[in-house]
């Protein structure tokens, strides 16, 4: 056992140096020099507080999509979906504070009934896949796409229709809400602790749900043969469904912090593909909730670092998506390599 | 509108299609042959970036669709690889292709945003083009479309009429007995998909030197458009024609979004750009809701003249994947 698991990180190490290899390849053939693009990176991740900060308002939602797929990945769905589970969670929460704007309630009250109606909002947005999944026979992923577009429709709908800013709408997004109505942030950071802590926690329910639970042993029970979990006696297309709730409501959740902790408003780009980005950190786990913190961080961290290349090095800052993509690739195929050659290490 | 400019608007709606088309036909025939490459959207931009930025420096278009071709069927190979040979998932495989490969085009394609570079002519077929209403329609065209034309009649001819074609059936059918028919089920698999990929690389360079000419970065809007060809290639139900035909429908949709927004200024346009998709899940619905047990059930239950025409009705719509789509082939 310890000695296939040490195999297994080899061959993980493998994958990450091949993965460095073939990216700088790529810098070299742009003429650029590698080293200097991974130390600003570095630099524009960890190179101060605030840099630090902003990595970490990227890693919360990313680390609850995750959270959440880590659910519907154990249950056997592709939730490709959650992309735009996250982007109603983000107008749920919206909708909420606009209720309650003009209301005498506690700020602290109304954010928190805010964040719930972005859960529920992609909660129910996750059943419509999972419905058409269950009832309607089509695939996740198709469903989820679609409604990902429909997602981006309704969000634009929104900001140019009923929603628009005074005066004139823009892509700039709806009109920000008063300060009162944000997560309190760290004095002179972006992040607020809160919404790390709800992130943290969600992670934490997961892997209990995951680990410990008979609840999770029957989801995983789902994914790993649904036919023999059916004759086991398990509703399979309950726990479908459950599956799909639970992933978009933390989804929900995400986009829910995005408004209150981040942008304070409805903007078209709400999701920021976090809901794909969550979908690679989750295979790179390999479905292990042990593993999200650390992986989401560090994609987070590479995400916020690019952002440094086009003002210093005139790359692109695609940089970063490349870099996770061809990691969670070389990732993919060298246990493909382990499995086939390495039988049983 | 009179007749003229809703002919050229028609005949625009043959053109924007021809980059779908390419792509759903090539995705037909990986999948036909039991292969899902996922990886399509990433293709789709990364051919269209390339194909862009090789007809720029070597000034030739006929290089800039061979370049798109070849990194198209490249990251097929990848795809078929690591699903067949390394017997890894499909889905996962194809959709970390399709992100990486979004990434590498706005990465590599940065240097040519936004230059203007080689672009298809339109060539009209002589002969042909003064036909009334067809030839304006269909033959005043650009070589890319000519082609989008000949790859739904051959692929369709190729499945339905060949012997090669039956077989190709079969290894997405029913891969055993296709072996015990002599055919190595592996090898067609990794052929089809590669070829398949190659079809798709044909999409990007006719959105860059054609439909789209340049190449824009993340302002392109291409990004989105292989996951659109990936629901009609099973709107399509894995036949090239009636995929062929979700091509033109979205095709269609989406101009008459535009057409439609001078009168519908109450809805705001990119609203009108996203309708067709709402249709596109009602109509995977529809193609797949008679597949699902429970409708049996309900169909099992009703009265016999009434569960006939529903049956019939569903039976019209439905589609049904490739038995064995997505499943490795074992041999033994």
């Amino acid at each position: 056992m310890l000695k296939s698991k040490a195999g297994g990180f080899i061959f993980q190490l493998i994958a990450f140096m091949l993965a460095m290899v073939f990216v700088s390849l790529i810098l070299l053939a742009v003429g650029a020099s590698p080293l200097d693009a991974y130390k600003n990176m570095l630099t524009g991740s960890v190179g101060s507080m605030r840099k630090f900060a902003e990595v970490l308002v990227s890693f919360v939602p990313l680390l609850l999509v995750t959270a959440g797929l880590l659910i519907t990945f154990s249950a056997g769905l592709w939730n490709i979906g959650v992309e735009g589970q996250i982007v109603l969670g983000a107008i749920g929460s919206v909708w909420v504070l606009r209720q309650f704007v003009d209301s005498s309630l506690p700020p602290a009250l109304i954010i928190t009934l805010s964040i719930l109606g972005g859960m529920v909002a992609g909660a129910v947005w996750a059943s419509f896949a999972g419905m058409l999944k269950t009832f309607g026979g089509v695939n996740e992923i198709f469903g989820g796409l679609g409604l990902n577009f429909v997602s981006t429709a309704l969000t634009l709908y929104l900001i140019f229709g009923p929603w628009k800013r005074e005066g004139v709408a823009s892509m700039s997004g709806t009109e920000p809400f008063p300060d009162v109505f944000s997560l309190p942030q760290i004095p002179d950071l972006r992040i607020s602790p809160y919404a790390l802590a709800i992130a943290l926690v969600a992670v934490l329910i997961v892997y209990f749900i995951l680990q410990g639970t008979y609840f999770g042993l029957k989801i995983k029970a789902v994914g790993k043969n649904i036919r023999a979990a059916y004759l086991l006696g398990i509703p399979t297309w309950q726990y479908s469904l459950y599956s799909f709730l639970i992933c978009g409501a933390l989804a929900g959740v995400a986009g829910a912090l995005q408004v209150t902790a981040v942008y304070h408003r409805l903007i078209p780009s709400i999701s920021s593909g976090y809901g794909y980005l969550g979908l690679m950190v989750a295979m790179l786990v390999n479905y292990q909730a042990v593993w999200a913190v650390p992986v989401a961080l560090l994609f987070a961290a590479l995400n916020i670092g690019s952002i440094q290349l086009p003002i210093v090095m005139k790359l692109d800052s695609s940089l970063s998506g490349v870099l996770q993509g061809v990691l969670v690739l070389f990732v993919l195929l060298t246990e493909g390599v382990r499995q086939k050659f390495v039988k049983k290490v | 509108m009179n007749q003229e400019t809703l002919l050229v608007g028609l005949a625009g709606v043959l053109a924007a299609a021809a980059p779908i088309i390419f792509a759903v036909v090539g995705e037909t025939l990986s999948e036909r042959a039991g292969v899902i490459n996922l990886s399509m959207n990433g293709t789709i931009l990364l051919t269209a970036m390339s194909g862009f930025a090789v007809a720029y420096t070597t000034d030739s278009i006929f290089l800039g669709f061979l370049a798109g071709m070849l990194i198209g069927a490249l990251v097929a190979l990848v795809v078929a690889f690591a699903s067949i040979t390394l017997k890894q998932s499909q889905v996962a495989i194809g959709f970390v292709l399709a992100l990486t490969c979004r990434d590498l085009a706005y990465f590599l394609g940065n240097p040519f945003m936004g230059v203007s570079g080689p672009r298809l002519q339109a060539m009209p077929i002589s002969g042909l083009n003064d036909i009334p209403v067809l030839g304006p329609l269909f033959f005043r065209q650009e070589m890319s479309t000519y082609i989008s034309y000949l790859a739904i009649f051959l692929a369709w001819l190729w499945i339905y009429r060949t012997r090669p074609g039956l077989m190709l059936q079969g290894i997405g059918e029913k891969p055993a007995a296709a072996y015990i028919r002599g055919a190595n089920v592996n090898l067609m698999r990794y052929v089809y998909t590669v070829i398949g990929g190659a079809l798709i690389g044909l999409a990007g360079p006719t959105y860059s030197l054609g439909v789209r000419a340049g190449w824009m970065g993340t302002i392109s809007g291409l990004d989105g458009i292989g996951w659109i060809a990936l629901s009609i290639t099973i709107f399509g139900g894995w036949n090239p024609a009636r995929a062929a035909f979700g091509a033109y429908l979205f095709a269609f949709l989406q101009w008459l979004g535009l057409v439609l927004q001078p009168v519908l200024t109450q809805v705001p346009s990119q609203v009108l750009q996203v309708a067709p998709f709402p249709l596109m899940i009602l109509t995977l619905l529809l193609v797949n809701i008679g597949n699902t047990e429970w409708v049996d059930r309900t169909l099992a239950a009703m009265p016999e003249s009434a569960r006939k025409f529903t049956a019939k009705v569903l039976r019209a719509m439905r589609a049904s994947p490739p038995a064995a789509l997505g499943v490795p082939f074992e041999r033994d």
